[in-house]
């Protein structure tokens, strides 16, 4: 229970004490709109779940509330925002559920902590929270994609000397507590850092506590285009993940379907208006959509 | 559980952290929360007063905000606050401003309870004791180091103990301030193997317990020796 009241108590004094700019994350990024299938119940068999889903007419998605640009929901607003988020719409649509209907779309925060518990135990439905794909969480839950590769790059104070990853050995480097880019980071021989949001690892780079902050490209992107002139990103990615959706290991049957939907949302033009629209801003370039992988029948 | 034993060098180092943070911060609080405790009984209304504010103000505060506060405010308004002048390595352990910044956090909140601690101690202490020390013409320090803190420490075991014990636990706080410490190593482990969740879990539990006990035991010796017969 600690960390979940202290999550709430570092939003709410995050808030007050205005670190990162973080309400403007949302501001700039347009919703995409996306086709609700008509009909949908029909269109799946008998006894899988997406039936079950689309017949009940309400779904429980895991996202990211804090991550600029692939899950992001500002204290202000009832709709997370991100690439995250609108493939989770796409998914949702064609399942016939509008997406944007917070009454039968409850999008619950999932953190890096809870994914597996809470698809365990069906306290959310899918889940897609920057969420890699990796054999240990296959064996626990079910994971479809990747729909996005994304690599880890450093974040560093506009005036600093680091240039690559080979740079900060020795170094106090900051991610989030847990989190796969930590290790990494670790691995490389820095010291490790760990906060409880991204945003609060910006401010310990800002004020030159440590040398750099790391994660996805990605999410660097973001906060390096928030705080222009200040923060940039450098070096190559040195590390892979294949962000994936997850969900239930009961319904085997939802990969094939998750596979299918976001292949098409590519084919059709909505995969790159969603990145577009959300991770566009920051400068990553459309990406093509990731060969993915086959899925268990 | 294989995830333990393979990396059980880092788990030792976490818990490492946490036994370094334990010690340093029990320390501080334990010389702090005494002084605040001779203020709060003595005969000084200025420090009397002072003692009362400290222990209001910090007591009802959540360590989180304590915690927020260092890492995040502190250094904006003193710039020694941002404690980057420390960066003491021993061995594998490294202790840096982020160590340095949730030891001051954890001793702060804990002298609060300390002090409280052993005020009840000290309040356990007959008044004929302090009565009789002033009448032999000990001064307020000498009726304080030489009567009563000896008794009243003895009183105060038990509940220091807890204190202790909570001061042990909320350690844990630090992993998501910057010190990869017990539960900052564990959530590294339940992100990696997410297969193995309740393996890990029991295991740093585990952890926690072995270390609960032994100073449950430590205070407990203490107790049976400072008997008064």
């Amino acid at each position: 229970m600690r960390f979940t009241r202290t999550k709430a108590i570092i939003a709410t004094a995050g808030l007050a004490l205005a670190l990162a700019a973080c309400g403007d994350a949302g501001d700039d990024t347009e919703a995409v709109d996306v086709e609700v299938a008509d009909d949908a119940a029909s269109s799946f068999e008998d006894g899988t779940r997406m039936k079950e889903l689309a017949d009940a007419g309400t779904i429980n998605v895991g996202v990211k509330f804090d991550q600029p640009g692939l899950g992001f929901k500002d204290a202000a607003s009832d709709m997370p925002t991100g690439f995250d988020v609108e493939m989770a719409k796409v998914l949702v649509a064609s399942l016939g559920i509008d997406p944007n209907d917070t009454e039968k779309v409850k999008y619950v925060e999932t953190i890096s902590d809870n994914r597996e518990p809470f698809l365990e135990d069906g306290t959310v439905d899918l889940v897609l929270a920057s969420y890699s794909i990796t054999d240990e969480r296959r064996a626990v839950v079910g994971q479809a994609g990747p729909y996005l590769v994304t690599g880890q790059q450093l974040l560093v104070a506009a005036d600093s000397d680091i240039a690559d990853v080979a740079d900060v050995e020795g170094e106090e480097v900051c991610s989030v507590t847990g989190s796969t880019s930590l290790d990494n980071i670790e691995a490389e021989g820095a010291k490790p850092v760990g906060f409880d949001t991204y945003s609060e690892c910006v401010e310990k780079v800002l004020d030159g506590t440590v040398s750099a902050m790391t994660t996805d490209g990605t999410i660097l992107a973001g906060y390096a285009a928030q705080n222009e002139g200040d923060l940039k990103v450098v070096g190559d990615e040195f590390s892979e993940e294949r962000i994936g959706v997850g969900y239930s290991i009961d319904s085997p049957e939802m990969c094939q379907w998750i596979v299918d939907t976001i292949t098409e949302a590519y084919d059709d033009g909505t995969y790159e208006e969603a990145f577009t629209a959300t991770l566009g801003p920051s400068g990553v370039e459309v990406p093509e959509l990731p060969e993915m992988d086959a899925c268990e029948s | 559980m294989n995830a333990v034993l393979d990396n059980f060098d880092l788990v030792l180092k976490a818990f490492g952290y946490t036994v370094f943070l334990f010690l340093v911060s029990a320390v501080i609080s334990l010389l702090l929360g005494t002084v605040l405790a001779a203020m709060r009984v003595g005969p000084v209304s200025v420090l009397r007063m002072f003692g009362t504010g400290y222990v209001t103000l910090v007591r009802n505060t959540p360590l989180v905000m304590i915690f927020l506060f260092f890492q995040l405010g502190a250094g904006k308004i003193f710039d020694w606050l941002r404690f980057s002048w420390v960066d003491i390595q021993i061995g594998p352990f490294d202790f840096t401003s982020f160590f340095s910044a949730a030891v001051a956090a954890l001793s702060l909140y804990t002298a609060a309870f300390i002090c409280e601690a052993i005020r009840a101690g000290v309040n356990a202490v007959p008044l004929g004791q302090a009565e009789a020390a002033r009448a032999i013409g000990l001064p307020f320090s000498g009726v304080m180091s030489q009567v009563v803190l000896p008794q009243a420490v003895r009183a105060s075991v038990p509940p220091l103990a807890s204190t202790l014990i909570a001061l042990l636990k909320n350690t844990s706080i630090a992993g998501v301030f910057g010190v990869i410490e017990a539960v900052g190593r564990m959530k590294g482990f339940t992100n990696d193997y997410a297969d193995q969740r309740w393996g890990i879990f029991i295991c740093f539990a585990l952890g926690y317990i072995i270390l609960v006990e032994l100073i449950s035991a430590v205070a407990l010796l203490l107790e049976r020796r400072w008997k008064v017969a």
